[in-house]
């Protein structure tokens, strides 16, 4: 006997009969086929970008103005990812980054300089959050109509807030941020807090009970009750974390822009949806993958860049979109049916 | 019998999924009129074989002769022009539709070619609920507003809205009460009669024995007899043909002393209006205590009271002596109570999880600090108590989906062994799990008894209480009629008490 059953590794994303195969079988099987197409998706976009404009893709600014457009919107998708992955939706994701983002920079919160302005984004994030959960867990509502109301509501009341101004942000050390000074090693701040999110969503939703309990949730509501797990909890924790996570990207978009608007985030519950949909993650619940969802975000924002690069105007990267996401989802339809 | 051709001959049929062959070279003849029943474990490939015959599926080589002629069924649709219906375990109607708008679904009357007919369609299904003996079921109503019974019926109806020559029964008695098996096996009768063959699919012998005329045994996707005789052959036989080996019934050995444990599990004038009136019931450590009645006499709604997925009008649980919250699950896993549910896969397991997480997720946190999994440890508890009981097979990283109905019990189980629990209230733990397996779940919950776990046992087939349990209460329309125990019971005698004064056919 040279051959070890090892103690199987938990796989991140779907279940792999544990056996005595031969190693490249198993590393390609750990890695999972979803997550290296998605990546060969990623790897032929770059190739594209860099044969169609060769220099400005590659340039290191643009690659890290990528990054940047990325890191707003991959913040909501990982809240997403969860809420999605627990057989919920949350449709108000974009209307909670537009009120956080002017409730966090009106004249009366500014006063209270940087903290004040990051505190009221989080807060008011959480807070939509909180109102969704509490709608959806102990109120009985469905996800889709709870969350379709707050999308309502909070783009209503940062109207309502702003008067359809643009606040402008005028605290330094928020605006410095932005700039290229506090880059670190060439890495933009928000990109950092878009890494630093996406580990601790990895990590929750693979390695800790929360996790668990969330696909449990998604996988079979009634089972999960039935074994003793607060299913009502667990959801409205799931809606607060989603609230947080664009708290969280009101402030980078804030950091970005240098301003509140009410017009932000606009259709970032589409983007957000259709980015962990390409990722792997069920829309009918029980199986999720921060992973994937990344990956997915990655690739919307580098066609969207390569696009613009190109002078292809947007309604063709509408289309292009629509595109992927169907074609997305029929190879795993696939890849599902095979395996 | 003349020596005209078989209505059907399939030979040679085979069929692989990866990884698995479904069908190895199964053949299957069936006359014009006859009764023609399927038998086999869960696996041995009979829903492959009826999805071959309802075009579902297609066969990677084999051949299917019609009449006389061969034919190729290369879709639903195709088999259904032929006269072949399938009437599948999960009925396949549409809830929010009508009676009569099932019935005549994708072949609607209609005028001026799109029109429906609604009038023609429900006189048209009306007719044929009559025939089937059901005239009281009102075309126009919904379907979803229907027993399971009448469901069934409904598929019946539509089945034979077309012009069916043969018609398949996956597992029909399942869901139903006796005197609704009774109206099954009548319609059954009329059917070949009229010279419809009629392939009947089931777990229970006895049903085959009065209503069969021959029978196929199928075994690990092979046809290892066919065509023997339904009445007589020896059920002996029948049940070593589909093990391979010679397993009846084997119900384990009670204890020589009556259990004499403390009360584990206490009720105490427990009710809900409208599903059963005021009960008293104690459960002692190492006994098993069953529930015997007919479906709809409150049986599962005692149980899941007890656990607290129902809020009780009136009364209290009691473990060890302390009253529980009333309807809350969470209050009842923590005080020690552990569910298997009636139906395991809707209401119990998550089948895109492997089995290790099925049998955890009633444990997390003893396997977590701070909320943060130790997987390892995880692993190594679910191995242990699948191995416990004997779960196959013996790896728990497998997605719980491959796992025989009987397998996927024992999941369940481990996840309330694992918890440490001190009551299983188990609900019709034998259901789809195939007759090899069962005496083994027996053994099994007979063993954790004896270690001193309380069991509440509910089923609906009256020698499982009687031969499981050591005290049985019987349960009609949500009274307790009867208390005894279980040696002092017979079959016949619990019938008695279950149907006594209810409308009897």
């Amino acid at each position: 006997m040279t051959q070890h059953a090892s103690p199987p590794r938990g796989s991140t994303d779907k279940v792999q009969p544990v056996g005595p195969l031969p190693v490249w079988r198993s590393l390609v099987a750990r890695a999972d086929v979803r997550t290296l197409s998605l990546l060969g998706v990623l790897l032929a976009l770059v190739v594209v970008g860099g044969i169609t404009k060769p220099d400005e893709f590659l340039d290191t600014r643009n690659l890290q103005l990528v990054l940047t457009q990325a890191s707003v919107i991959g913040v909501v998708t990982v809240g997403m990812t969860f809420v999605i992955t627990s057989g919920g939706i949350d449709l108000s994701v974009g209307a909670i980054v537009a009120l956080s983002s002017v409730w966090a920079t009106t004249v009366a919160t500014q006063d209270f300089g940087f903290a004040g302005v990051l505190f009221t984004a989080v807060l008011v994030g959480v807070g939509c959050g909180l109102v969704n959960g509490v709608l959806i867990a102990y109120g009985g509502m469905v996800p889709f109509i709870a969350t379709l109301a707050m999308l309502a509501s909070a783009r209503g009341l940062a109207l309502q807030i702003t008067d359809g101004k643009t606040q402008i942000v005028n605290i330094d050390g928020i605006l410095k941020l932005g700039e290229r000074d506090s880059y670190v090693l060439g890495i933009p701040p928000l990109v950092l807090v878009f890494a630093v999110v996406t580990i601790i969503g990895w990590l929750v939703l693979n390695r800790t009970t929360f996790g668990r309990r969330t696909v449990a949730v998604g996988g079979n509501a009634e089972a999960a009750r039935l074994a003793g797990i607060d299913v009502r909890r667990q959801r409205l924790y799931l809606y607060l974390l989603s609230g947080l996570c664009c708290g969280i990207a009101a402030f980078l978009l804030i950091i970005l822009s240098g301003s509140g608007q009410n017009t932000n985030g606009n259709l970032y519950e589409l983007d957000a949806i259709a980015a962990a949909i390409i990722g792997g993650t069920l829309l009918s619940g029980g199986r999720g993958t921060i992973t994937g969802s990344v990956l997915g975000v990655l690739i919307f924002t580098t066609i969207t860049n390569i696009f613009a690069l190109n002078n292809l105007q947007s309604d063709v990267q509408q289309i292009a979109k629509g595109a992927i996401i169907v074609a997305a989802v029929l190879v795993q339809r696939r890849t599902a049916s095979t395996t | 019998m003349a020596p005209e051709p078989p209505l059907l001959s399939m030979s040679g049929i085979t069929k692989s999924f990866p990884g698995v062959r479904a069908l190895d070279g199964v053949d299957l003849a069936v006359q014009a009129g006859e009764v023609h029943c399927l038998l086999g474990q869960n696996g041995a490939g009979k829903s492959t074989l009826i999805k071959v015959l309802a075009g579902a599926h297609q066969p990677d080589s084999g051949t299917i002769n019609w009449r006389g002629e061969a034919v190729t069924l290369r879709s639903p649709i195709a088999a259904m022009r032929l006269g072949i219906a399938t009437i599948y375990q999960e009925l396949d109607l549409v809830e929010h539709l009508s009676v009569a708008e099932n019935v005549h679904l994708g072949h609607e009357p209609t005028a001026a070619g799109f029109v429906v007919r609604q009038r023609t369609a429900r006189a048209s299904t009306a007719r044929l609920l009559e025939r089937l003996g059901h005239p009281e079921v009102d075309p126009a109503r919904l379907v979803g507003e229907l027993s399971a019974a009448q469901q069934q019926i409904v598929s019946m109806a539509r089945a034979l809205s077309h012009d069916v020559r043969l018609i398949v029964m996956d597992e029909p008695s399942a869901a139903l009460d006796p005197d609704e098996v009774d109206n099954l096996f009548r319609i059954v009768a009329s059917l070949t009669a009229d010279g419809v063959a009629v392939v009947y699919i089931s777990h229970r012998l006895e049903e085959i024995r009065r209503i069969g005329d021959r029978v196929t045994v199928l075994k690990d996707g092979r046809a290892v007899a066919g065509g023997l005789p339904a009445k007589t052959t020896p059920t002996r036989d029948v049940v070593a043909l589909m093990t391979g080996r010679n397993v009846e019934y084997v119900f384990p050995q009670r204890p020589t002393a009556a259990p004499a444990g403390a009360p584990v599990l206490e009720a105490r004038g427990l009710s809900r209006a409208g599903e059963f009136a005021p009960l008293d019931l104690t459960v002692r450590a190492g006994e098993i205590v069953g529930l015997a009645g007919l479906v709809g006499s409150g049986r599962s709604e005692v149980l899941e009271t007890i656990y607290g997925a129902r809020k009780p009008s009136t009364g209290q649980v009691l473990v060890d002596g302390s009253p529980l919250r009333p309807g809350s699950v969470r209050a009842a896993v923590r005080a020690g109570l552990g569910l298997a549910p009636e139906e395991r896969k809707a209401q119990a397991l998550l089948m895109l999880e492997s089995v290790t997480r099925n049998v955890s997720v009633s444990t997390l946190s003893r396997f977590s600090r701070g909320g943060w999994l130790d997987q390892r440890a995880e692993l190594g508890a679910a191995r242990a108590a699948t191995r416990e009981l004997s779960l196959r097979p013996d790896n728990p990283s497998v997605p719980v989906r491959t796992l025989s109905g009987g397998n996927q019990q024992k999941a369940v189980l481990a996840r309330w062994l694992l918890r440490g629990c001190r009551v299983l209230l188990l609900d019709e733990p034998t259901r789809g799990v195939d007759v090899g397996a069962r005496a083994e779940l027996y053994a099994v919950v007979r063993r954790l008894a004896d270690e001193g776990l309380a069991v509440l046992l509910v089923s609906s087939e009256v020698p499982e209480v009687l031969g499981l349990a050591d005290r049985v209460l019987v349960l009609r329309e949500g009274h307790v009629v009867h208390e005894a125990p279980a040696r002092e019971l017979d079959e016949h005698r619990v019938l008695d008490l279950v149907m006594e004064g209810s409308p009897a056919s």
